[in-house]
């Protein structure tokens, strides 16, 4: 995917400049683009190294298990037809954590074991065949996962402040009330489609 | 209302990070040496993601710079301005279903055009913030599950990205 947005960008953004006359334009943007990167990353590192630090903490303190079972209740509620001791239960809780908390390399792994695990109890409700369709439990977790439930934007935070902003962490409070709102419009969304669907299995 | 969330915005990492050092600390974990090592993972993790940062920013500077992005930003700007979304966000929301990287790419450029506090730089923070990388996740997370049919899947996806979008236009707007 990212190889033919990349390649657009740089074949149309030449041959566009060509006919515009803007190339010595795109000749100072190539190098000095590249240059801008290296900068970003550099403010990036102290951000970055603070926050998997804290996160590190958190880890071993508990305190990241402590949240998944916390949310528990949570996911009986989204997930009411999943057994209460099924592994799968572990997974999604896992991936929701690291979501919210914005830990990017620890959703992915938790993730990927949750859609297999929701797999095998599809398997073990008797629905196996060649074409395989997306449980309700499947649906409803890819669409949680898709509306973005991490609160703090971490990376959001770093590029505002690498490009001077006045408040970089100002966006903290409106991105967790856009983020809360579009959660919850996803959480109706699987409610209905869920109580629609519900009976075809 | 806006004043409120500034306030918010301003203590919650000072009050995260206090709660997780405490936390550590209560619970006898070694905090300066987990700290130092999440740290590490940290740092690398900014290596890994340079050489992507210095590939689709120079793409994205490319395009710009052609002159290419002003003339569809035209295009596309005159439809979607009347509803409070300026011509730069309307391929941001697009990349941002596909590459998360490509998508910052376009926001860094935002940044450096109008600034971050200007309302598109908070909208552009606000949006990128509440939306997620529907296309992607969806292709790994199904294939993981070997799942063909998605049913409705996308459609919720793109039901809150649009909220997401919503809530974005209107938060930006009061700030």
């Amino acid at each position: 995917m990212l190889n033919y947005i990349w390649a657009f960008m740089i074949l149309v953004g030449v041959v566009y400049a060509a006919f515009t006359g803007n190339m010595a334009a795109v000749t100072d943007a190539a190098l000095g683009s590249a240059q801008e990167a290296v900068s970003l990353c550099i403010t990036m590192a102290g951000v970055m190294a603070l926050w998997m630090g804290l996160m590190k903490i958190a880890e071993k303190s508990g305190l990241i298990t402590g949240l998944a079972s916390g949310i528990q209740p949570f996911l009986t509620f989204m997930f009411p037809k999943i057994p209460k001791e099924h592994p799968s239960r572990k997974y999604i809780a896992t991936n929701f954590i690291a979501n919210i908390l914005g830990l990017g390399w620890a959703c992915t792994p938790a993730g990927l074991k949750a859609m297999e695990s929701l797999a095998e109890l599809e398997e073990e409700r008797g629905n196996t065949g060649s074409i395989r369709r997306a449980s309700n439990e499947m649906c409803t977790f890819l669409i949680l996962n898709t509306s973005s439930l991490q609160l703090i934007p971490v990376n959001m935070i770093v590029y505002r402040t690498q490009y001077g902003s006045a408040n970089p962490a100002g966006v903290i409070a409106p991105a967790i009330v856009a983020t809360l709102f579009s959660t919850i419009i996803s959480i109706i969304y699987c409610k209905i489609m869920d109580r629609k669907k519900g009976g075809r299995k | 209302m806006a004043n409120a969330m500034a306030n918010f915005s301003n203590i919650i990492i000072p009050a995260i990070i206090f709660y997780m050092v405490a936390h550590g600390i209560i619970h006898k974990v070694k905090v300066y040496e987990e700290f130092i090592d999440g740290a590490k993972d940290g740092l690398k993790t900014v290596v890994q993601i340079l050489p992507t940062l210095i590939g689709l920013m120079v793409g994205v500077g490319v395009l710009r710079a052609s002159g290419f992005m002003q003339f569809l930003g035209g295009m596309i700007g005159k439809l979607t301005e009347g509803i409070g979304i300026p011509a730069d966000i309307v391929p941001l929301v697009l990349v941002k279903m596909f590459s998360s990287s490509a998508a910052t790419g376009l926001v860094l450029d935002i940044f450096k055009t109008y600034g971050t506090d200007s309302y598109i730089g908070m909208l552009t923070s606000i949006l990128m913030s509440c939306t997620e990388t529907i296309f992607y996740t969806m292709s790994v997370y199904f294939l993981a599950a070997k799942v063909t049919k998605t049913r409705y899947t996308l459609a919720g996806a793109l039901i809150s990205m649009v909220a997401g979008l919503v809530a974005s236009v209107v938060l930006a707007g009061m700030m």
